[in-house]
């Protein structure tokens, strides 16, 4: 069940559309913002609410890689593995963290700390390689400072 | 030398009244008050201003196509969903000067009379978000925003949308699926976005640069415009240089500048120990250029001529250190990523591209691997897909076989990769 503010927060950007399904991407923006995930009964919930079908709710929620449609960690690093973060070593970066986490792509840390992501090209090039953890940006990177890094995020 | 669109870009940005010092909403001024709607639009077409986000299409001639003379509602949308690999220069004018790129929004829905617009911004640019939220709001605070624009009869809204991903919502039409909440595959065209676009209405879909570029053409005029390129294609552009140089970064510089200047003086030549094989003049979906191309002037008709894309103008380099079938396959495991789906040669082509270059590298490559390569990149090039995905795609790969052939080779007959590179 959606909670109120959940469906007071949707239905405002329903007012903002000219038909409801048009709130689609921003309803499970939402949902993922207050869980971290969105569940199969999340789908269900954004499809009530928008008059629209689960399964086209999910269609859209599994189009987009940022929608998560299954349970993540706390913290989620997207590792950029696009090409000029590979001529500049992202894999050495992808090995310290395996390393570090003992996870792979897709996985997250048993503690439910970290949820480790490959992500398309994250625009700082001149900068490469670079990571994002959550909303933090981290560029010029080389693998011995990434154990500093993580610490931050508990 | 003039840097229009650069040299009010701080960190943090200017607010509006610092932009309004520095000569900031001027031209908006001018063309709500003293302009009418198609002399702006006429003013950017003589201009001879061409897109910045990869395709270098007459922006003048896009809002052209825009119905003039149609009630109910038009839009403008910045395409701020810089996603293609290598490409770096809207984030640097997104969080360095908001302002401007509003103050060019303004300007440029003015003429064609849209009544909403917006920001499609990716993502990851988090700093960007905030930077632009804030100079939205101050926008309307101070009446460039909202109704009645500077007491004038002319309205309009500015929302920021931020993307959940994925790389077609930079494709002009699938965008505006994305921007309807829909899944971000793209349109058929005709009907054009111009004349049927975001829920059906009028839309023109500009580069966060294009636009960028809007005010300043406005205030000095065409002929200025023209005054500041090396070539016919008029203005300055944000070029980037990204791989293993000395000063990887983006400069504006007059259109038409060559790949040396950019590569030896500005990017400052390669890293000690490191030799140049090749370049990505324009971003991941560019043909590679080589050492015989360096005197080739980067505008539009300068980069074709010599068998590329001038794309997005940020270069990645390829250097002798770095396996050439370990950078195609990154590139193609990004395109086959980021296919929708949609239709079949993309869809299942681009897997199969990215799989036989992974048995190259690996070790485990065929004589027959480099001809079926080939025939991919004919059969997902332009005409055979929906959009310009994989034809984009197919770029790369058949520059590489054409450029770095011997390196293909090699990975087969040695049943290595001698990079002693590995893919993982």
């Amino acid at each position: 069940m959606l909670t109120t503010s959940e469906k007071e927060q949707i239905e405002q950007e329903i007012r903002q559309v000219p038909v409801k399904k048009a709130a689609c991407i921003e309803a499970l923006k939402i949902v993922q913002q207050h869980r971290r995930w969105v569940s199969d009964e999340g789908i269900r919930d954004v499809a009530d609410i928008l008059e629209m079908s689960p399964e086209e709710v999910d269609s859209v929620a599994t189009f987009y890689n940022l929608i998560f449609r299954q349970p993540v960690g706390r913290h989620i690093i997207l590792l950029c593995d696009s090409i000029s973060c590979y001529v500049m070593g992202f894999r050495d970066l992808h090995r310290q963290l395996v390393n570090l986490l003992g996870i792979q792509y897709g996985q997250t840390t048993p503690d439910g700390r970290f949820t480790l992501l490959p992500n398309p090209c994250l625009g700082t090039c001149d900068h490469a390689p670079a990571l994002m953890v959550d909303q933090d940006l981290y560029r010029d990177l080389a693998p011995d400072v990434l154990e500093n890094i993580l610490a931050k995020y508990t | 030398m003039e840097r229009p669109l650069t040299q009010h870009i701080t960190f943090p940005p200017l607010g509006l009244r610092q932009y309004e010092a520095v000569g900031g909403y001027q031209a908006a001024r001018k063309a709500i008050r003293h302009m009418t709607p198609p002399e702006v639009t006429a003013l950017v077409k003589e201009s001879n201003l061409k897109g910045r986000g990869g395709a270098g299409f007459s922006t003048g001639m896009k809002w052209s196509f825009v119905p003039m003379d149609v009630s109910g509602p038009k839009y403008l949308v910045a395409n701020a969903d810089e996603m293609e690999p290598g490409t770096f220069k809207d984030r640097w004018l997104l969080e360095g000067n908001p302002h401007q790129l509003i103050e060019g929004m303004i300007v440029s829905a003015f003429a064609i009379q849209a009544t909403e617009s917006f920001v499609f911004l990716r993502w990851a640019y988090k700093a960007a978000a905030e930077e632009i939220r804030k100079a939205i709001q101050e926008a309307y605070d101070a009446g460039y925003l909202g109704k009645n624009i500077l007491g004038s009869d002319y309205s309009l809204d500015m929302h920021l949308h931020t993307g959940v991903g994925r790389y077609m919502c930079g494709e002009e039409t699938a965008l505006l699926n994305s921007l309807e909440g829909k899944r971000a595959t793209p349109r058929a065209k005709p009907p054009f976005p111009q004349v049927s676009g975001l829920f059906g209405k009028p839309t023109i879909v500009n580069n966060v640069e294009t636009l960028s570029y809007i005010p300043h053409i406005v205030n000095k005029g065409a002929a200025w415009f023209q005054s500041l390129s090396h070539t016919a294609d008029g203005g300055t552009k944000i070029y980037g240089v990204s791989g293993k140089v000395n000063k990887p970064g983006a400069w504006e510089l007059p259109m038409g500048v060559t790949m040396r200047e950019l590569i030896e003086e500005h990017a400052g030549g390669m890293k000690n120990g490191y030799r140049f094989r090749g370049v990505l003049p324009g971003g991941a979906s560019t043909d590679f250029l080589v050492e015989e191309h360096m005197d080739v002037k980067m505008d539009f008709a300068g980069v074709a001529a010599a068998g590329s894309r001038l794309g997005t103008g940020t270069m990645v380099v390829l250097d002798d250190q770095t396996c050439p079938v370990g950078f195609v396959h990154n590139l193609e495991h990004f395109f086959a990523q980021e296919s929708c789906g949609f239709c079949t040669p993309c869809r299942e082509g681009l897997p199969w591209t990215e799989k036989l270059l992974w048995a190259i590298e690996q070790g485990q490559g065929r004589e027959e691997d480099l001809a079926l390569l080939a025939s991919h990149a004919t059969l997902l090039g332009p005409g055979n897909t929906f959009c310009a995905l994989a034809p984009g795609a197919m770029e790369p790969l058949q520059s590489a076989l054409k450029y770095f052939r011997d390196d293909f080779e090699r990975h087969i007959k040695e049943q290595k990769c001698p990079y002693g590179d590995h893919i993982h």
